[in-house]
Formats: C-alpha cells, sequence, structure tokens
C-alpha cells in the first residue's frame, strides 16, 4: 500500500536538465513543484571536486556516475526476428543517475538543428521530389520550426554562458562563425574557446578546400560568465575531463552550475533524491494523470498527487514511463499503427585517425567541447542529387582530453597490450589526431521501444525492449561522409591515415554516442505523435514530456541545445497557454 | 587555551548541516511573514514591530536562539564552551517557557546588563557586553517583534555547565572586570553615518565578539578593538585599516558588497562569516550596510611592513610547485581567481593574517561560500587535508603568503599539525 503526500500543482520525474529548467520556470510562475530523482544529490564542490574528479578509472571506465544496469536496464536487439537480451554492463550509450542527469558528465557541445531539420520531410520533398525519402523511412516534421524555437535556443545559451561565434546573426552571414547556421536574434553570450594545435591544423586545410570551419559552440566556457539567474560560471582549464566527469570548475554549464542554486533557494521547490517514480498514476477514465507513484530508498511507495506531471528522465526513460503508465497507444512495427515507441533513432558516427611524425598535438590540453567544425556535409546543406542518400554529418577535428587509459592512440596492428602497446604509445600519444563525424540518423519502420515480454526491472515493470540497426540510408550517408574527412586528412600529410567506417550491424557493447532519440516524438498529427509542438501528450493533457524522447529523426547534431530549447519553449507554453486554461493546448 | 564563552557560542553554531541552517533561515523568513497580520490595528505599533524584525536581523538573534529544526525563538541550541554546554534560552511570548511573562525592564536590563528577572545573572554567550550599546528604544522594538511570534512552551534549562561554572554569581565578578555598561553615546565630532556604523558594528551587530581579541577570562581586549582574534581553529580577521592584513586595501563598496552578496575585496564569506552573511547583514539595508563600512574603515591599523620571504629557498619552490599543480586552476597562477568563484590570494588579508588558523581550516577542510539573493552561485572549495601532507600544506601556504606581493610568516608543520588534530577531535 503507497501513502499518499498532500497535493502538490506540479510533479516532475526526473532532475536533470529538463526537470531543473522546468521546475525553476514553474516555481518563478508560483507553482509549487515537486522533482523526484532516482539518483543522488551531487553538488560540484563535495561531488566532483578537483582534488579527484579526474579518477578516469572510477569515473570513466568504472562509471561511476552513470545509472547502473543494476538499477534498471533495457532489453536489446537489432531487429524483431531476434530475441532480445538485457544489457547487463551500458556500453554503447551511457544514461546519467542522479541530480544534474546527463548534464552533469556531458561533453558541453551545444547546437542548433539545422532550419531544415525541423522542417525535414516537407523541406525533402520539396527539394528533390516525393520519391526521395525511402518507403520504410518514417522521418517527419516536427511541428514546431526553428524560427519559432530561435528566442529559446538563445535562452538556453545564455543560461548556459555558450561560447562561440555566430554565423549569422540577425540575417547577416558573419565572419568566424558556422555560416549555415538559422538565423540568430544574438551573439553567443561568451567569446569562442582557443583552439589548441590539432583543430587549427584541420580548420585551415579545411578553409583552404573551400570548407567552413568554425569553432564549436561549447558549454565549457572560454571565460567567467554570470548567468541570468545571477549563478556564475568560471572559464574553462582545458583540463580534459569533460565527458563521463562532473567539472570541478564551474566550468562546464550543468544544472548544478546553472540553475540549481537558484531553484534550490526557492521555498515552492522540493527535490526529493534516490526516489524511483513507478508510475504515473491515472484517473479511472485514463484521461487524466493524478500525480505519480514512487518508491523511496527504503523501499517504501508514496503517491505523490499533483495537478501536472512532467515526464522529465532520461531519454529512452521517458518513452518506458510512458509505456508503463499506460499512456498514448503503443507502436506497432506491423501495422505501423499506434505511437508511443515509434521513430527510435541514434546517430550515425565514423572518422579518420592521423599519424604524424613531424607534429606534437599536447592532446591534454583539451575539454569536452573543443574543436573546430564545418556543416558543409550536415543536414540538407550540400545537393543530394544523385547521391542516393538523404541526411548528412557535422565533421569536426575535437581534442576533447588525452586521457592516460582511454587516449592511447596506435597504429593498426600493434599489439593491445606489452612492451609493442607501450612502445606504440609513446611514439605516437603526442603524433596523432582525428577527424571525426557525428551524422544524422533518420527514423525507420524497423527501429522502436516497447516493453520486453519476458525481463523485468527490480520494480516489477517489464524493461524496455530496443529494436535498431543502422538503415541503409544511414550507412551510404556515413560512406560519403568518410571519404569527404579522408580528402581532408590526406591534405593534412599524416605518414598513416586510417579509415574507421560505420560498421554493421550496430553493436549495444563499444561506445558510441548517447545520444538516443524518439520514442515520445513531437509532431502536428496524433496518429503519428506522442506530444504535440507543445510537447503535451496528446490523450493526457495534463502530462508533458521532455528530452531528445521527442525528437522524431535526429540530426547530425549533439541534441542537448535542442533539448534546452524545446523545455523553454514548453515550459512558455504551460505557463502562459495551459494554465490559463487546463487541458489539451491543440485539438487534433 | 585563548577561547572564550563568547567566541565559543559562535563556534558552537558551525557545527550546524547545511539543511539545518536553511530550516533557521526559512523559519526566518517565515517569521517576517507571519508577524504581518498583527500589525493592522495599530499603525505605530506595526512600525514598532517591522523594526523590531529588522532589528533582531541586525543582531542575528535567530543564529543562537533558534536550534536546528527547532522552533523559531524557541531555543535550546547547544553552545559548546570551554566551560561546558549551555542551551540557548526560549525567547518566545509563552510566558512560563519563554519571556512572556517579562516587563519591558526586565527585557532591557537582561540584554543591555545580562539580568534576567529574579537576578539571575547570563554568561556573556549571550553578548551583552555589545548590546548593553543599543538603546532602549530599540530593544523595545525587538520585544515588540518578539512578542508577534507564536508562544512555544517547551522550556529550556539553559545552563549545563559544570561546577563551579554553573553558579551564576560568578558572573558578578565577569562583570566587574570585563563588562562595561551603557548605551551608545554619538560622538559629535563625526557624521552621522559614522556613528550609526559604530552603532551598529558595537551594539546589535556584536562583531568584537569573534573580532577583537580576548583575555584570559574571555572578556575583550578593550584597547584593540576589531583587531582580529583567534577563535578555537579558525581566525577572526581584523576589521581595521590594514592594507595587508585588514580592510584597508577595501573600498566602501567592497566592505557593502561582502556583506550584501558575500562576495567583496575579492574575498568570499564562508564559515561562521557566511552564516553571519545569510542570516543577517545580507538583510540589512543598503544605508546601514554603507554606514557598517565608513565606520569599519576609518579604525585605526598598526604599521605593519613585514618583507616577503626568499622566493628561492627549497620550501618556497616546493611550495609554488604544489600551488601550480592543486589551486592554480581556479585562483590563476597570479593569484587573482575568479571574481565570484575562486577569491584573490594575491594581498588577501586572510592569507597575510598573522594567525594562520583560518587559512589552514580551508585548506585542511575546504570552505562553502554563502549563497545570497545577489550571488546565489555559493561556490565551494574542496578539502585538501586528506590529499596533502603536513609538511605540503606548510610549504604550500608558505609560498601563497609571500608571493605576488604577500608578505606573511613561514607556516610550519607543526602548525598544519595542530589544526588538523583539533579538527580531529
Amino acid at each position: 500500500m503507497s501513502r499518499r503526500l498532500p497535493a502538490t500543482d506540479v510533479a516532475i520525474i526526473g532532475l536533470g536538465w529538463t526537470g531543473a529548467i522546468m521546475a525553476e520556470q514553474l516555481t518563478k510562475a508560483g507553482l509549487n513543484v515537486i522533482a523526484i530523482e532516482r539518483g543522488p544529490w551531487r553538488n560540484t564542490s563535495t561531488d566532483f571536486p578537483t582534488t579527484y574528479i579526474q579518477d578516469e578509472l572510477r569515473y570513466a571506465i568504472r562509471l561511476d556516475m552513470f545509472q547502473q544496469a543494476s538499477q534498471g536496464t533495457l532489453t536489446f536487439r537489432n531487429n524483431a526476428h531476434q530475441t532480445a537480451l538485457p544489457i547487463r554492463h551500458f556500453g554503447s550509450f551511457l544514461p546519467g543517475n542522479g541530480v544534474g542527469g546527463a548534464g552533469v558528465h556531458w561533453n558541453g557541445q551545444t547546437w542548433r538543428f539545422l532550419q531544415s531539420d525541423f522542417v525535414l520531410k516537407s523541406h525533402l520533398e520539396a527539394r528533390y521530389g516525393k520519391g526521395c525519402i525511402p518507403s520504410d523511412v518514417t522521418i517527419q516534421d516536427w511541428g514546431v520550426t526553428f524560427e519559432e524555437l530561435e528566442p529559446y535556443y538563445d535562452k538556453f545559451e545564455k543560461l548556459c554562458g555558450i561560447s562561440g561565434k555566430a554565423g549569422h546573426l540577425k540575417g547577416q552571414i558573419q565572419p568566424g562563425g558556422n555560416p549555415f547556421e538559422g538565423s540568430r536574434s544574438d551573439e553567443y553570450p561568451t567569446p569562442p574557446m582557443r583552439q589548441p594545435y590539432a583543430p587549427t591544423l584541420f580548420a585551415e586545410t579545411a578553409a583552404a578546400m573551400g570548407y567552413h570551419p568554425f569553432a564549436r559552440p561549447s558549454a565549457n566556457l572560454s571565460t567567467a560568465y554570470t548567468n541570468p539567474l545571477g549563478v556564475r560560471l568560471g572559464p574553462c582549464t582545458y583540463c580534459g575531463f569533460c565527458e563521463r566527469f562532473g567539472c570541478g570548475n564551474y566550468s562546464k554549464a550543468s544544472p548544478q552550475t546553472t540553475v540549481l542554486p537558484v531553484l534550490m533557494r526557492r521555498r515552492n521547490f522540493t527535490a526529493m533524491t534516490n526516489c524511483e517514480v513507478v508510475r504515473i498514476s491515472m484517473s479511472r477514465d485514463g484521461k487524466r494523470a493524478t500525480g505519480v507513484s514512487y518508491v523511496d530508498s527504503s523501499g517504501e511507495v508514496w503517491e505523490q498527487p499533483a495537478e501536472l506531471v512532467l515526464v522529465c528522465s532520461y531519454s529512452y526513460n521517458c518513452v518506458h514511463m510512458l509505456l508503463v503508465s499506460g499512456i498514448g497507444k503503443p507502436y506497432d512495427p506491423v501495422s505501423g499503427k499506434g505511437v508511443v515507441g515509434r521513430n527510435y533513432a541514434y546517430q550515425t558516427s565514423c572518422g579518420v585517425n592521423m599519424f604524424f611524425d613531424d607534429k606534437v598535438f599536447n592532446p591534454f590540453i583539451g575539454a569536452g567541447s573543443l574543436g573546430m567544425c564545418m556543416d558543409d556535409f550536415n543536414g540538407d546543406n550540400f545537393d543530394h542529387s544523385g547521391l542516393g542518400f538523404i541526411g548528412g554529418a557535422g565533421i569536426s577535428a575535437s581534442v576533447s582530453g588525452g586521457r592516460p587509459i582511454q587516449h592511447r592512440p596506435v597504429p593498426p596492428g600493434t599489439p593491445r597490450w606489452g612492451a609493442a602497446w607501450k612502445s606504440a604509445t609513446r611514439d605516437n600519444y603526442q603524433r596523432a589526431m582525428s577527424i571525426g563525424s557525428q551524422g544524422s540518423s533518420y527514423s525507420n519502420r524497423g527501429a522502436y521501444l516497447d516493453l520486453d515480454p519476458t525481463y523485468k526491472d527490480p520494480l516489477g515493470r517489464p524493461l524496455l525492449r530496443m529494436t535498431f540497426d543502422f538503415h541503409p540510408n544511414d550507412i551510404k550517408m556515413s560512406a560519403y561522409i568518410l571519404e569527404r574527412m579522408a580528402q581532408i586528412g590526406a591534405k593534412l600529410n599524416p605518414k598513416l591515415l586510417i579509415k574507421e567506417p560505420l560498421t554493421p550491424p550496430y553493436n549495444i557493447v563499444p561506445y558510441q554516442s548517447t545520444h538516443n532519440t524518439g520514442g515520445a516524438l513531437m509532431g502536428a498529427d496524433p496518429s503519428t505523435s506522442v506530444v504535440n509542438r507543445y510537447l503535451q501528450s496528446w490523450d493526457v493533457p495534463n502530462v508533458f514530456v521532455m528530452g531528445a524522447a521527442v525528437f522524431p529523426q535526429n540530426a547530425g547534431y549533439n541534441p542537448t541545445g535542442t533539448v534546452g530549447a524545446l523545455t523553454y519553449w514548453s515550459a512558455d507554453a504551460i505557463i502562459n497557454r495551459y494554465l490559463r486554461d487546463p487541458g489539451p493546448l491543440l485539438h487534433a | 587555551m585563548r577561547s572564550s564563552i563568547v567566541t565559543c557560542a559562535i563556534r558552537g553554531r558551525c557545527y550546524m548541516r547545511e539543511s539545518v541552517r536553511a530550516i533557521a533561515l526559512f523559519a526566518l523568513v517565515a517569521i517576517g511573514a507571519q508577524s504581518a497580520p498583527s500589525l493592522a490595528l495599530d499603525p505605530q505599533a506595526a512600525d514598532q514591530v517591522t523594526r523590531g524584525y529588522y532589528l533582531a536581523i541586525a543582531g542575528d538573534c535567530a543564529a543562537c536562539h533558534t536550534a536546528p529544526g527547532g522552533k523559531p525563538f524557541a531555543g535550546g541550541l547547544p553552545i559548546e564552551t570551554p566551560f561546558g554546554t549551555l542551551l540557548s534560552a526560549n525567547i518566545t511570548p509563552d510566558r512560563q517557557a519563554g519571556i512572556g511573562a517579562w516587563s519591558d525592564d526586565d527585557f532591557v536590563r537582561s540584554v543591555q546588563q545580562g539580568i534576567a528577572p529574579g537576578g539571575m545573572h547570563l554568561y556573556p554567550a549571550m553578548p551583552y557586553p555589545a548590546f548593553t550599546h543599543v538603546t532602549r528604544e530599540d530593544l523595545l522594538a525587538v520585544r515588540a517583534y518578539l512578542s508577534t511570534l507564536d508562544a512555544v512552551s517547551d522550556p529550556v534549562a539553559t545552563n549545563r555547565l559544570p561546577f563551579p561554572f554553573k553558579i551564576r554569581a560568578s558572573m558578578i565578578v565577569w562583570n566587574a572586570l570585563n563588562f562595561s555598561p551603557g548605551e551608545f553615546h554619538a560622538d559629535a565630532n563625526r557624521s552621522a553615518q559614522w556613528n550609526r556604523g559604530a552603532y551598529l558594528v558595537n551594539g546589535l551587530g556584536h562583531c568584537g565578539t569573534c573580532h577583537t581579541p580576548k583575555n584570559l577570562l574571555g572578556g575583550d581586549k578593550s584597547a584593540a578593538p576589531l583587531s582580529g582574534a583567534a577563535v578555537v581553529g579558525w581566525y577572526a580577521p581584523p576589521l581595521d585599516s590594514s592594507v595587508r592584513t585588514g580592510l584597508g586595501a577595501w573600498r566602501i563598496e567592497d566592505v557593502v558588497s561582502y556583506l550584501k552578496t558575500g562576495w567583496g575585496g575579492g574575498q568570499a564569506a564562508t564559515g561562521t562569516m557566511a552564516l553571519v552573511v545569510a542570516n543577517s547583514t545580507s538583510q540589512l539595508a543598503d544605508a546601514d550596510l554603507r554606514s557598517i563600512a565608513v565606520y569599519l574603515k576609518d579604525i585605526a591599523a598598526p604599521a605593519q611592513a613585514p618583507a616577503p620571504l626568499d622566493k628561492t629557498s627549497a620550501v618556497m619552490r616546493s611550495g609554488k610547485a604544489l600551488y601550480s599543480a592543486n589551486c592554480s586552476a581556479c585562483h590563476t597562477s597570479t593569484g587573482e581567481g575568479v571574481a565570484g568563484l575562486a577569491p584573490t590570494l594575491a594581498n588577501s588579508p586572510i592569507v597575510q593574517s598573522a594567525s594562520t588558523d583560518t587559512l589552514l581550516d580551508v585548506v585542511l577542510n575546504g570552505a562553502q561560500a554563502v549563497a545570497t539573493d545577489a550571488a546565489p552561485t555559493a561556490p565551494g572549495m574542496p578539502a585538501f587535508g586528506w590529499q596533502l601532507s603536513d609538511e605540503q600544506i606548510a610549504a604550500l601556504l608558505t609560498y601563497v603568503r609571500n608571493d605576488w606581493g604577500n608578505a606573511g610568516s613561514a607556516v610550519a608543520a607543526s602548525d598544519v599539525h595542530s589544526i588538523r588534530a583539533h579538527h580531529a577531535d
């Protein structure tokens, strides 16, 4: 039996980026907000102190701050003909855990998606004709445009103090920035980071080839910054411990360094940590959420009544929450009907590694978002006529850090241990660089999330089942991008250039990207989307879903910038539309 | 033992955990809100209550009179002293457990002279040697405010001292030696602003409780007011105009900012001062903070001009290497720090202080800046005590005290050891 708590206005499931931003916005609007977080409280000076946060073994290898499979995992298979098995050790992607969520241990690469990304289907059909999209590719428009989201991108970037250089400001293309970006209303809050040797070399070469390199927009800040909430961030020290680590220098934007200091002072906000929401509680007719049911660390179950429920956990966990709560019709890949779990997508990556005799790169001067990029082959920035695929990738030379365990660049054929390996490490640590790509992942009929028929989590709920493989369209795209990168790399005259292509089938074991998208996708049509353009459930209007689960497909960018913008966009709709007249904001 | 009952009263607050502090703060705010309805009847009384609420904040009464998790002003906060434990008194309007049955004269006499009804002597953990300067009018306003609180009927047996200290009459002797009663009298040769500052600093603010050095009995050394004082395990720095170790290099605006936001003059309020800023000074009117600054900036300092230590010595070179590896990422290689995040070490009064107790406390145990509305970040410095040896910390701090224009005596490993041992107790 659960014990019933006093009602609150808003219950938030998960206190990461989206939960923290929503809580800040809604408490400011005067609502009483309770955020329920599965993991522990985390604080910069006590949990990510500079005295030991560089413990690569603890954080990057043993994954101290991430969700552990024993807390809950998912099952995986490449296609519906296989039997999915549980992931017992996270590998391909690493979901966060605890206050701040993945916002604690992200790299800080903070992008805006392209204008065309938000109207992808109509844009491609208008440019290349109806037949350009493969029949089983289920990409669609978002229901919101870049222009509508622009002020909210700006808001998120100012919250974080993002370091960068505008390439398209108030309709004018700017030198030094990304000329392919949609028009910005304002410059980045702080100047771009200073670039080390490898990215500089890449950028010079790319520019000489006629491409348009620019410094990656970064949440590792180039200078100290005070955000509009009055919270202060420090300048990045380029220590190279971002991804998988918390930042001990207050230099990486995270909920801890941007929102929580203000939020925790609000008397109408409560954070319940080490408490896991079991399901969203529903009215008898299933048309309204009545609150959430959660279990605390002693196993006791509590019922938290709420007028509004915001699903703010990690991407696919949001989908799981909807499925176990019976909100929305589950997707059926056979009939193509139903929506919850539909259009799961990921990221399509490949790269080239290069070894030199005559260059010294000092790879330990790094930061999660440090690097030079070019968008000449991203999205639909280039003519796809006759190429046989749609989509593209951002290309970059990055230096995220030369950490001693994970950064061991050695040529192929080197033994994986022993004296020869040590010797090769010594010879190549300073003399290797790479060019990487992060490509779009276009949703298709056979990639989806549903509930596993066999395996259950510690709370007795069916595990989420992921069915995914790289689609031929994305594989073709990646192969094309690989050749573009190899051309640039060859101009650098390396001693050795190694192509690292995308190698199907998708393998759940090696780390690739924690950019899992879709499954609770947004859209204009309830028959093909889970939430409307304001991220409100079509079926249960007092439930809103945040995060990358709402992406109809994934673009060639890191998701966080768009996730932040969508959260502010949705918060605005809740405060200025929903609260005035609680109910569906749109009617199908 | 140079500590005193008075200073230990403040130290007792340091044992409160962060969450408890937050509750105490919220309680204070809640009281402010609750007091509003009772104001409606008599505008003059309402003014008095509002003023009393403000003055109670200026006096930081809740700091001692509200226990962790306890009801506001119901007392019961344990105050550790070298002579034993005291509990703060219940000062809610309850007629038995609190002060509801007291006359106005009783209240004024107890606060100004440390003598409660029936002739019972208070211990100077209640800072009546400072509060004696507060005007009767202001104290009656505080009382008017306290009268609006919810009465709490929980009695508090305040005196838990062992014999012979438990005999309150011993305070008659102490008072004769250490206590000069008398309300504040304005100095006609000074500005109204200076006088307001003097009144707040020496009266309700009771700054000297920590910052004035003490004699063996724990009484103020009246010849050296606010010239810095060792407290158990840390050091309350001089508030005089010494350029190196006091407020000499600070502008009026720096002092105001420090008290208002917790940051000023490149320094962060941490430890006990963080609580003072959070619960008291951050809520005071800017005009009062400016008056305090004007008064403090006028306190003369003894001339000091020590020469920095030789930078080429082995200890200094070792200290520099340790600084570079452990500290420079935040405090920068020039000791400049990052405004609002990492305090400036170059020309820092705390860094160059004659006593290294606070410096050692911060390095060994870390520090947490205060969160205020104006500066909510509240950055923290991690503890290094577990990571660096006594010798390493001594070399590191010797270096920090003698580069970038700083000058200070060398820190010995035994200094580190003794502060470490104190915190281990």
